[in-house]
Order: C-alpha cells, then sequence, then structure tokens
C-alpha cells in the first residue's frame, strides 16, 4: 500500500472521467424536466415557475418548459368526468403578480363555483409573466396536452410587436420548440433570428449546461416551501403604483400612425388557433388603466398611446371577424383605483370584476 | 469557506505534498496559514479593519506565544527568523496595496497605508523586547493573557459590547458613528483561535505545556484547514504530526484524505446547501402553515446544520492529512445515539471535550473540595447546566442561545437522573434483542427530536418566535 502517488496522472484520468460524463450528456440531451417532485411528494405549483428572488419567493424562473409544466398543478390533476376544464394563458396580469393564487383570474374564477353545461369548471393559470404572442402560443401548445375545454387567451397590444416575439427569454432559450411550432402551426420564425441563443456543444455539457440543471434541482428543492407557506412570489408591503402622468410623447415601438396589421404578430394569433384545434378559444383584450393624469389625452398609460391602442382595437376586431374567432374587448372594464404596480396589473377587486365579465362566455362556449 | 478557497487550498496542498514531501512542509503550513488568515477574512465597512483584524490575530497568537514559552525555547535564534519571515509575508500583502485592484486577490479590500503595519510591528516587537528584558516570568501575565483573551472574544460575542467595539473603531478611522452597527465587524475564526490560546494558556498554568517555537505555536493556533470551523485540535497533539517525518503522498494517506475531502465537499456544498433553502429560519417560521411541513423545515434544519458543520469537519481532516496532519474527529453519527449524553460526546467533540478538560472537570473538583460538599444530583445540575450554558454562549451571547444551552443543560441532567433510576429495570427488562432494540431506537428518536426541537432557539433570533414554532409542531397556532 505504499505505493507513490503519481499528481498528475491523477489529474489526467479525473480530467479525462469528467471530459467523458460531459461528451456523454451533452450527446445524449437527457429530458430531466418531466421528472418532478411536484404533485408526488408535494402539491403542484397553482401558476408557472417564475421569481427573480428564491429566497424570499420560493420560486424562480428557468426556460426548461419540461419542468415548469411538471411543477403546475395541471400536470397532477388527472380531469375528473364533471370537469369543465379552462386554461387561461397570458402575460404577468394573467399570472398575478403581487396577487396570491386565489386572487388571480382562475384563482377567482374556481373560487366562483361555476357550473358550465353541468360540469364543474376548473380554471388553470398558465399565464408568464412577459408579453409575447409567440411566448403564449408556446405555453399553449404544451396546456393543450392536459385536454382543456375552454382556452382564454388574455392579451394586450404590447403583446403584438413583431421585434417581441421571440426576445423574450423563455422563446429564446426554447428555438427548438419555437421551430416546432413553425412547421407545425405556421408560425412565423426567421431562419436568421438573432434573439435566439444558440446551444453550442460545449452549451450542452453538464458544466456548459449547469445553470440549467441547478435551476432544475433547486426547482424541486422550493416545491417543499411552496408546499409549507403558500408562497410563490414576494408580496411587498408598500409599492409604487402605476404612473398615471405622463410625458407629452405618443411614441409606440417606432412604429407610425396609422397601426397596421403588418405592424402586428396576427400571424402569431392565427398559431395560436392552429394550436387549439376544435377546442373553443375565447381571445380576450384585457383590461388596462386608462389614465386621467397629465398628458392622458396623448396616452392612456405607460404602454400605449391613444392613437397606437385605438387603431389595435379597431385591427383585433377586425381579423377576429374575418376568421371567425370569439373575441372580448375588455379594455376598460376596471377602473383605474384597481390597478397595482403596472398599466396592466390589476387588484383582487379588479380580477373579481374581470372574472365577473367573462363568465357568461364561459358558461356559452360550454358543449 | 467558498467552494473556491476550499479547491483552491486542496489543490496547493496536494501539490505541495506531492512535489515537495517533507522539504519546507511546516514552512508551507506557516505561511499558507498566514496568507489564508487574510484571504479568507470577510470585507468590512470599518476602513482597514479586514487588514488588521487578522494582524491583531498574529499580534495575539505571538504574544501568547511568548508568556507561554519557557525561556530556553524563547531565546532560540530561530524564532526571529521566524517572525521575521511572517512580518515579510504581512508586508508583502501589505504591498498588494500598489497593484491594480484586480491582482489584489488575497485580501478583502484594498490594504491600508503601510505606515500603520509598521507601527503595529515595531509596538509588538518593543513589547516582545520589554518581556523579553524581565529576568522572571510572573504566573500573572498568563492571567493577563487569559483576561484579554476571554475579553475579546466576550466584545465579540456580546451585542452591545461589539456594538460599542464597531462603534469605537469607526470613530478611530473617522467614520460615520452613527452608522454602527454589530454587524460591521466579524473576525473571522476568532472563535477557535481564542480557545486553542486559552487552552495553551491553562496547560500553562497548569504545567503541561509542550516546549513548541513561534512558527509551530502560530502554525497550530491557525492552522488554514482548522482555521475557520475547527476541530480544535490539541497543541501537543498537533506538534507530533507536525514534527513527524512526512513521507509525502502515498496510498496511504492519499485514499482516505481525497475521500475525507470529497465526503465533506458532498456534505457541505451538496446536501447541506440543498437543505439550507427548506431549513427553518426568522423568515419561514411565520410563513410555514401547517403543524406537518413546520417538522419538515425543523428536521431540514436539524440535518442542515449537521452536514454543514461535520462537512466543513470533513474537509478540514481531508485537507489536514495531505499535509500529513491527522486533526481530530469532531462528529461520530451524533444523531444516532440512544441518549443526550452520548449525543454531546459525539457532536462538536473538540469543543465539549475543551469545556470538559477546561470548565466542567475543574468545576467539579472545585465543588467536591468544598468543606461541606453539596448534594451529587445539585452538583450535576449545576455543572451541566453551567457547562451548556457557556457553550451556548460561545455561539453568542443572546438570550435563544441562553435558552438554547439551559434546555441542553437540563436535559442532560435528567438523562443523568432518569438513567440512574431505570438503568437495573432497563437491563431487567431487555432480555432479548428486539427488546434491547426498542429500547435503542426509542432512545435514538427521542434524542434525536429533543435536539432538533431545541435547535430551534439555535436557528431563530428571538424567544417569541421559537415559542410560537414550538407550539406549531405541536398543533397549537
Amino acid at each position: 500500500m505504499n505505493q507513490e502517488i503519481k499528481p498528475l496522472n491523477i489529474l489526467i484520468k479525473g480530467l479525462l472521467l469528467f471530459a467523458l460524463f460531459n461528451l456523454v450528456i451533452a450527446a445524449w440531451q437527457p429530458i430531466v424536466g418531466q421528472f418532478s417532485l411536484y404533485n408526488v411528494l408535494y402539491s403542484g405549483r397553482e401558476r408557472l415557475p417564475f421569481g427573480e428572488n428564491p429566497k424570499q419567493s420560493y420560486n424562480l424562473s428557468l426556460f426548461d418548459l419540461d419542468a415548469m409544466f411538471a411543477s403546475h398543478v395541471i400536470a397532477g390533476t388527472p380531469k375528473a368526468d364533471d370537469e369543465f376544464r379552462v386554461i387561461i394563458v397570458g402575460d404577468s396580469s394573467v399570472w398575478g403578480t403581487l396577487l396570491k393564487p386565489e386572487e388571480t383570474l382562475a384563482g377567482q374564477l374556481n373560487a366562483d363555483n361555476l357550473n358550465a353545461c353541468g360540469k364543474n369548471v376548473r380554471a388553470y393559470n398558465l399565464g408568464y409573466p412577459t408579453i409575447s404572442l409567440t411566448k403564449d402560443v408556446m405555453l399553449l401548445s404544451y396546456g393543450m396536452q392536459y385536454d382543456p375545454d375552454l382556452v382564454i387567451w388574455m392579451t394586450t397590444l404590447d403583446a403584438f410587436p413583431l421585434e417581441k416575439q421571440t426576445s423574450t427569454p423563455l422563446v429564446a432559450n426554447n428555438e427548438e420548440k419555437a421551430r416546432e411550432l413553425a412547421t407545425s402551426y405556421q408560425l412565423r420564425v426567421e431562419a436568421d433570428d438573432p434573439n435566439f441563443e444558440v446551444k453550442s456543444f460545449w452549451d450542452k455539457t453538464f458544466i456548459g449546461n449547469r445553470r440549467a440543471w441547478a435551476d432544475f434541482f433547486r426547482l424541486q428543492i422550493y416545491g417543499v416551501m411552496w408546499s409549507a407557506t403558500g408562497i410563490d412570489q414576494v408580496y411587498p408591503s408598500d409599492y409604487e403604483k402605476a404612473q398615471t402622468d405622463f410625458e407629452a410623447d405618443d411614441g409606440y415601438h417606432d412604429l407610425t400612425a396609422p397601426l397596421t396589421e403588418d405592424d402586428l404578430a396576427i400571424n402569431a394569433l392565427e398559431a395560436g388557433f392552429n394550436v387549439v384545434g376544435e377546442t373553443p378559444m375565447l381571445l380576450v383584450n384585457e383590461p388596462m388603466l386608462i389614465s386621467s393624469g397629465a398628458n392622458s389625452d396623448i396616452r392612456y398609460n405607460f404602454f400605449y398611446p391613444r392613437w397606437a391602442y385605438d387603431d389595435y382595437r379597431e385591427i383585433m376586431t377586425a381579423v377576429s371577424q374575418q376568421n371567425g374567432w370569439t373575441y372580448v374587448d375588455l379594455w376598460d372594464i376596471v377602473p383605474a383605483n384597481e390597478f397595482t404596480n403596472s398599466a396592466i396589473h390589476l387588484t383582487p377587486v379588479g380580477e373579481n370584476l374581470l372574472a365577473e365579465a367573462l363568465t357568461p362566455y364561459i358558461l356559452e362556449n360550454c358543449k | 469557506m467558498a467552494l473556491e478557497n476550499i479547491l483552491i487550498l486542496a489543490a496547493a496542498s496536494l501539490l505541495w505534498a506531492a512535489t515537495f514531501r517533507n522539504h519546507g512542509r511546516t514552512w508551507f503550513m506557516l505561511i499558507a496559514s498566514v496568507v489564508v488568515i487574510f484571504w479568507l477574512q470577510p470585507a468590512l465597512p470599518i476602513r482597514g479593519a479586514d487588514f488588521f483584524t487578522p494582524i491583531a490575530t498574529l499580534v495575539l497568537v505571538i504574544l501568547t506565544w511568548f508568556i507561554t514559552a519557557d525561556d530556553e525555547t524563547r531565546k532560540q535564534r530561530k524564532n526571529i527568523i521566524i517572525l521575521v519571515v511572517v512580518a515579510g509575508v504581512v508586508l508583502l500583502l501589505n504591498l498588494t496595496r500598489f497593484l491594480p485592484a484586480s491582482f489584489q486577490l488575497l485580501t478583502a479590500s484594498r490594504p491600508p497605508q503601510i505606515e500603520t503595519t509598521l507601527l503595529i510591528f515595531f509596538v509588538t516587537g518593543l513589547t516582545l523586547i520589554v518581556l523579553s528584558r524581565l529576568t522572571r516570568f510572573s504566573a500573572s501575565f498568563l492571567t493577563v493573557g487569559l483576561v484579554l483573551t476571554i475579553g475579546l472574544f466576550l466584545t465579540l460575542k456580546v451585542p452591545t459590547l461589539t456594538y460599542w467595539t464597531v462603534y469605537f473603531l469607526r470613530s478611530l478611522s473617522g467614520q460615520n458613528v452613527d452608522a454602527s452597527r454589530i454587524t460591521d465587524f466579524a473576525w473571522l475564526g476568532f472563535s477557535y483561535v481564542a480557545f486553542r490560546l486559552i487552552h495553551t494558556i491553562r496547560d500553562k498554568q497548569s504545567g503541561r505545556f509542550p516546549s513548541v517555537d513561534v512558527g509551530e505555536f502560530i502554525t497550530y493556533v491557525i492552522f488554514f484547514p482548522a482555521f475557520t470551523a475547527g476541530p480544535i485540535d490539541r497543541l501537543e497533539r498537533f506538534i507530533k504530526d507536525l514534527r513527524a517525518p512526512f513521507a509525502g503522498l502515498n496510498l496511504e494517506t492519499f485514499y482516505p484524505a481525497g475521500q475525507r475531502l470529497l465526503l465533506g465537499l458532498f456534505k457541505k456544498f451538496v446536501i447541506a446547501d440543498a437543505l439550507a433553502l427548506i431549513a427553518l429560519n426568522d423568515t419561514n417560521a411565520n410563513q410555514v402553515t401547517s403543524t406537518f411541513w413546520m417538522w419538515v423545515i425543523v428536521y431540514a434544519y436539524a440535518l442542515q446544520i449537521y452536514f454543514d458543520f461535520s462537512g466543513y469537519t470533513d474537509i478540514a481532516l481531508g485537507i489536514a492529512q495531505l499535509l500529513g496532519i491527522k486533526l481530530p474527529e469532531n462528529f461520530a453519527s451524533p444523531y444516532l445515539k440512544p441518549n443526550l449524553t452520548q449525543f454531546w460526546n459525539n457532536w462538536h467533540m473538540t469543543l465539549t471535550q475543551w469545556f470538559r478538560a477546561y470548565f466542567f472537570n475543574p468545576i467539579t473538583r472545585w465543588l467536591r473540595s468544598w468543606q461541606k460538599p453539596m448534594s451529587i444530583p445539585m452538583m450535576i445540575l449545576l455543572t451541566q447546566v453551567a457547562t451548556m450554558l457557556l457553550i451556548g454562549f460561545w455561539h453568542g451571547v443572546t438570550l435563544n442561545f441562553t435558552l438554547w444551552g439551559l434546555w441542553h443543560g437540563l436535559g442532560l441532567f435528567i438523562h443523568n437522573r432518569w438513567n440512574d433510576m431505570t438503568k437495573a429495570k432497563a437491563a431487567a427488562w431487555a432480555t432479548t434483542p428486539t427488546k434491547q432494540a426498542i429500547l435503542n431506537v426509542s432512545g435514538i428518536l427521542l434524542t434525536f427530536h429533543f435536539v432538533a426541537i431545541l435547535w430551534i432557539f439555535f436557528a431563530i433570533s428571538s424567544p417569541a418566535i421559537s415559542w410560537q414554532v414550538i407550539l406549531k409542531l405541536f398543533g397549537v397556532n
């Protein structure tokens, strides 16, 4: 046993083994995201994982769609015979920034115990806090595997600009999925879109992809705290209210009046309807803050100058009629004082108003 | 220590041991230890404090050696050479202030003006010269050293004293004193340094202090693998390893050392850090909604603190072993012990052994020496509660650590009495292996839960919240 150690040999052997392990991972690309402790050891999340302060919110942002959906309660809830399953996609207003799960649109609809065609309405929150129609289509395509009876797609003008479609991180880091949607559902994705994070072979190795691996494991671990506390975001006791006074600026994404269909990603809407197929879908223009502060004659709110938003509403109505889509324009149903830190984030009361406004459409669309 | 610190230290130790074997090993350990106390010291908002704190550690260690070493050892010429080398290393670190910021890798912030460091050297040197001119060393020096070390220890552990220290240091450096916070001052590794110094002073007082040169003494006190999280070795044992010839790395030393190091890294950076995400703390104590999940996060804390601490110990033992030093064990499956006494014999063993040697045993002997000694149970109650209270204070002089120590002391006393009363009955009942296993498993479960519940006082900063957590554990909201 008194054999001399040759550190260089050990180092070389160790490095070779580690390199081999990385090569196997890069070549194999195991789909670990589908394995989840959620819905097995602890309850699934009421909304998709998203969070910038994991230690406080017990939640984190990641780009692995499999892992995100596997952690959602919908993945662990078999559809009952008497369930009328509704999935809701959209941006942070659907996800529920500053709202507890039960205060979101999905939460409020569930609290209402609606009965549609003799079935119990159960709504699932598949919103995600970035604004992009392409991101919504991507989530919708995942959501469809859970056999919804109705889809509610909440959207707003800021999800439509062409340059926003693939720049949102969730899309930018899922190029393969975006291209699948392009092939299967005619979603327009440029061949040389620079927004996509191109993964080199190195990025696919264990060490190159270590962030994604760590995120996956942290998501599983934070499931304990989600189950223990019901907390999945930071709820600050105070926050800055949405802006109501503006500069005299009517600019919107370098676009000029009048807004036309060509300025907007209408194709993504078409792709979304292709994704849902025969399943009924409500396309909803979500409520927004209508300001009465300085220069509110020029801008409705922080996001939109009046000209752009008015043109957008006209386009949406026309396009929906042309395509036979069920389109609901609820842009002005929530008073300005029922918004929180953004022109699209509602208070619980605002969400309740929205839920009440949507209820008749849900009941109409059951079979 | 962060992962990168550990990997660098392990790699440096491995390379040294493999390349140079016994040549200059003690010099490597000395210089590496000196550099590491600067390198690991966290940045402090008080100007220059993160550089002067490690210097203060060195000065304190050198002065302690000076008052504890015998005349003959003290006068050896090699001590001067060692002190010059140590001072040279510190000066080189200080001179990195003239390098671009991206090259100042070994200090938490830009080192201060070199004049202050030179002044400290001058005052320390002068003190050593004055002390060396004294014809006879008085035992009172040792008492002064002891009081000074304990005083410094209290300054860091009593929040009010820490606050006033920060206040003083801020005024000394011309900074805003109103911004003083107790978190402004953190003296890395001082808890362990203090215990090693107290151990050597007490051993000197009792005539058991071995003859060591200043380099050996510094290496012992600030030995880099064990500097931040122990274990607390004994000088005479450490010196034996330090002086033993080191044949370099071979399978017999490398495999156990490597295994220990990897095990420690896994325990600390995989298990403990993962458990830390769900372990009990001040915030989640108020957020958890059910009894079941409260138990889960309390268990998570109990396991996290074990894997974190024992992981660090494994790392320290592994790195030290690469250099031919076999540090003492600190943990021996403490959560699998069937009673509280055995738990404390196997949890942070070097700390409990320290307290046994320097507090519990002397105070027990003293109480027994009374002309009218108190009853044995009363003596056990007093000594065990006092010992556990002191262990609590070692972690911090706060109400929660006091309660933690008090309950552990009472637990040890109750176990002692219970054991006395039921030992014979238990032996008579547990006549079959099954019955013995039942007794053993029940003991393990009971002890683990007692310890886990008391960790609540450790994890939480206020007694009120701790109490709420305990109530929630038992379904009372």
